[in-house]
């Protein structure tokens, strides 16, 4: 799992992955836009980017921090590719869970829930915390969380739209959101 | 040959004029098609250059920035087919800024001026916005064929404009580019009235498109014979495609993982069955063993088959190429290893490129992959290979031997040994050897990519024999100026050069001030190359653009990345802050 983070190392933002003893909550949003400009120009973020985020990237087991545009290999084969495990079976869907305010990371595997309602109920277990009602018109009310997750697109999305199956495929990582921000998400477009 | 037979006619006081009125020489003039061959024709006399340029009607322009849309228009008066290619191909690899330049839309607004019939547009490492697109749609009423290749600028809303209003669109070939998908809803902007369609192409775009829409669209454009889909599109929906097309000669399939019912695996395999002249076939996206006996009816007649994009394992691919015994173009990913390239020499007689790309290129802790003994492995097997691009992470210098002593018609060598700097695995030399036993063995060679570790050795051999090189990349390699200098001064074909990462500096950019002019372009970047070499070297040679990029935080006196190349055109207006031109 691990190669696939540095595999998208161009576009997906790193910072949002890696272990927090801080407030995660707090840099997001300069995080997010990073992630938003970098996902419009997925053909490449500058140079500079790529040689920073290789230097500050203490959640990938490369030793060597990654050359600028090599192996010369173009950036939409980097992007489009999702290499096959080696064993028959894929082991689980493991993504990571993030809540504002915590102080680490968890870890979930998707393929053990079998719909919303658990994965949601798992998520209040493991974090302590409440989730509101979910209604397609108004996001998820009657609490200040929201749970979000980044999908392949790299957009960060309001959990609970799409069909299960849809979101297990899709789902890169997620994130409650707290507070106002979780707000935004729940209401409009 | 038609130039010999016109000059046996031509007497000594050279009265050729009046023996072959213009339209003569013209209508002869439009059968040829090799730029190469038009460019010999109109330099041979006033009246064969005016016939050339009356006559021509497609151009080819290597390096947008050689020459200017006013020149062009002034030279060919009736051009409906245009090739441009932009940015140094090192923007494939992020080393070219942000905002370098190669737009698009000032040369359009002189073509809709000067050639309002324009029919075709093949751009490739060009900056298309939306606008462009918009403008490309509203200008060009007889527009056929759109493709970009490694462009970025643009969103499928360009995208829609294209489709809503070119109704003689025959080609649409959107690939690898920087395209913003913001939905797929663009395909949907084919007006039900439109069927001209033969070349669709957006395989690498990632937005869901509407199917059903894509399906009316497949079904009513009995021309179509390349369909190239996106990852989106499940097991499925492709059969249904293909029972609308069958007469495809081209397929790129979407997603090759769904779980089938029994009944849809059978229409699956029906479908495939009933496409008899696939000849290229790509896609295959997480494409695993339990579906790709389906292509086996399909894959008799296919001569390219595309499976980078597939993480295939050595007894899947050996399953598939039994079936694909008249492969002359394969492509495949490492993850096969040496031994799916065993079954490649074994199955692929007929094999004349292999392309071997990393499925895991920056995770070095990966120990599989391809070694030197699958190359050597496809080289017995395969003795018309002559196009060779391999991605493996250890080499040695007697197994390059062995290769090029199999296969001595190489004319393009790409060999990438991905830790930059590797000596031979097995003797711990330099890798000198090896690229000198290409050189020296494959006189055809045109394209040189070298890697591992190399002395000036190797350069010394590229010069000396390397006569029909026409491209060569070299990358953290060289021990001094002296190995450049080989190469421009013993190199007589050479048009492309692009170094990275290398001990090259002053004495060697300028030992080339001559041959630069005769090259499309040079590009240095990471060597030791300084602004006042630079100057001088655009103070000698006013025909040649010098351009360097700076990088934050380097020295000022420090010539980070730098681009030479000849132009008719003078220096560039539109460089941005971060180009210098000198």
């Amino acid at each position: 799992m691990e190669g696939r983070v540095t595999y998208d190392n161009d576009d997906l933002n790193l910072k949002a992955t890696e272990l927090r003893l801080g407030l995660p909550g707090t840099d997001e949003t300069e995080d997010h836009e990073q992630a938003v400009s970098t996902a419009r120009n997925n053909k490449r973020p500058s140079p500079d980017d790529c040689v920073i985020k290789s230097k500050s990237d203490e959640a990938a087991p490369v030793a060597k921090a990654q050359i600028v545009g090599w192996p010369p290999i173009r950036s939409y084969r980097k992007n489009t590719l999702q290499p096959k495990k080696t064993e028959a079976e894929a082991p689980g869907i493991y993504v990571k869970v993030s809540m504002d305010g915590a102080p680490y990371l968890r870890k979930i595997d998707l393929k053990v829930y079998k719909g919303y309602p658990e994965l949601l109920k798992a998520l209040e277990n493991m974090f302590k915390f409440t989730i509101g009602e979910y209604s397609e018109r108004e996001g998820y009310k009657g609490s200040e969380y929201a749970p979000t997750y980044e999908d392949k697109d790299g957009d960060w999305m309001l959990v609970g739209d799409v069909p299960w199956d849809m979101f297990m495929s899709s789902c890169k990582r997620l994130r409650i959101m707290k507070g106002s921000e979780a707000r935004g998400l729940g209401c409009g477009v | 040959m038609i130039m010999e037979s016109m000059r046996k006619k031509e007497s000594p006081s050279s009265v050729v004029s009046t023996q072959f009125p213009d339209e003569v020489l013209e209508r002869v003039f439009a059968l040829l098609t090799s730029h190469k061959d038009r460019s010999s024709v109109s330099l041979v006399c006033k009246d064969w250059y005016n016939a050339e340029r009356w006559s021509r009607t497609h151009v080819f322009i290597g390096n947008c920035y050689s020459v200017s849309p006013e020149i062009l228009a002034r030279r060919f008066p009736n051009i409906r087919s245009v090739t441009l290619k932009g940015k140094p191909r090192f923007s494939d690899f992020n080393l070219v800024p942000q905002n370098w330049g190669a737009d698009i839309h000032a040369w359009l607004v002189a073509f809709a001026d000067k050639y309002p019939f324009l029919e075709e547009l093949r751009l490739k490492r060009m900056t298309v916005s939306d606008e462009s697109l918009e403008y490309v749609a509203a200008n060009f009423q007889n527009f056929k064929v759109l493709s970009l290749l490694s462009c970025d600028g643009f969103s499928t809303d360009g995208l829609a404009a294209i489709a809503t209003h070119c109704k003689n669109l025959t080609e649409l070939d959107i690939q690898e580019n920087g395209v913003e998908d913001k939905s797929g809803s663009w395909l949907s902007c084919f007006p039900e009235s439109f069927t001209s369609l033969e070349v669709l192409n957006f395989a690498n775009m990632s937005a869901e498109v509407n199917f059903d829409a894509l399906e009316r669209l497949v079904s009513r454009c009995k021309s179509l014979k390349a369909l190239k889909v996106n990852k989106s599109i499940s097991l499925e929906q492709l059969q249904r495609l293909l029972v609308c097309a069958p007469q495809l000669v081209e397929l790129g399939t979407g997603s090759f993982s769904q779980d089938l019912t029994t009944r849809h695996y059978a229409e699956l395999e029906n479908a495939f069955n009933n496409c008899k002249n696939i000849q290229t076939l790509s896609g295959l996206w997480e494409a695993t063993a339990l579906y790709l006996p389906v292509l086996y009816p399909a894959s008799a007649n296919l001569t390219f088959l595309n499976l980078s994009y597939a993480a295939l394992q050595s007894g899947d691919l050996a399953k598939l190429l039994v079936h694909c015994p008249s492969l002359w173009r394969l492509w495949v990913l490492d993850t096969v290893e040496d031994k799916g390239l065993e079954a490649v020499g074994s199955y692929c007689p007929l094999l004349e490129e292999l392309r071997v790309f990393p499925a895991d290129p920056f995770d070095e802790e990966i120990i599989h992959g391809v070694t030197e003994e699958g190359f050597v492995a496809v080289s017995f097997g395969c003795r018309r290979l002559h196009y060779v691009l391999y991605f493996c992470r250890q080499m040695t210098n007697a197994a390059v031997a062995t290769i090029v002593q199999n296969c001595p018609d190489f004319t393009h060598f790409r060999l990438c040994i991905m830790n930059p700097g590797q000596p031979d695995y097995v003797t711990n030399d330099p890798m000198d050897e090896a690229f000198g036993a290409v050189v020296k063995t494959c006189t055809k060679l045109r394209r040189l990519s070298v890697s591992g570790l190399l002395t000036d050795l190797t350069f010394e051999y590229i010069g000396t024999y390397a006569k029909n090189l026409e491209t060569l990349s070299v990358a953290f390699a060289g021990s001094s100026d002296w190995g450049m200098q080989c190469v421009l001064g013993g190199c007589p074909k050479l048009r492309k050069l692009e170094i990275r990462d290398c001990p090259f500096g002053n004495k060697a950019l300028l030992s080339g001030l001559e041959k630069y002019e005769s090259m499309r372009s040079l590009w240095m970047s990471a060597c030791n190359v300084t602004m006042n070499g630079c100057r001088l070297l655009a103070r000698e040679m006013p025909r040649l653009n010098v351009e360097v990029m700076k990088e934050d935080g380097s020295d000022d006196s420090q010539a980070d990345k730098v681009y030479v190349y000849r132009s008719v055109a003078g220096p560039r207006r539109d460089a941005p802050p971060s180009v210098l031109t000198l």
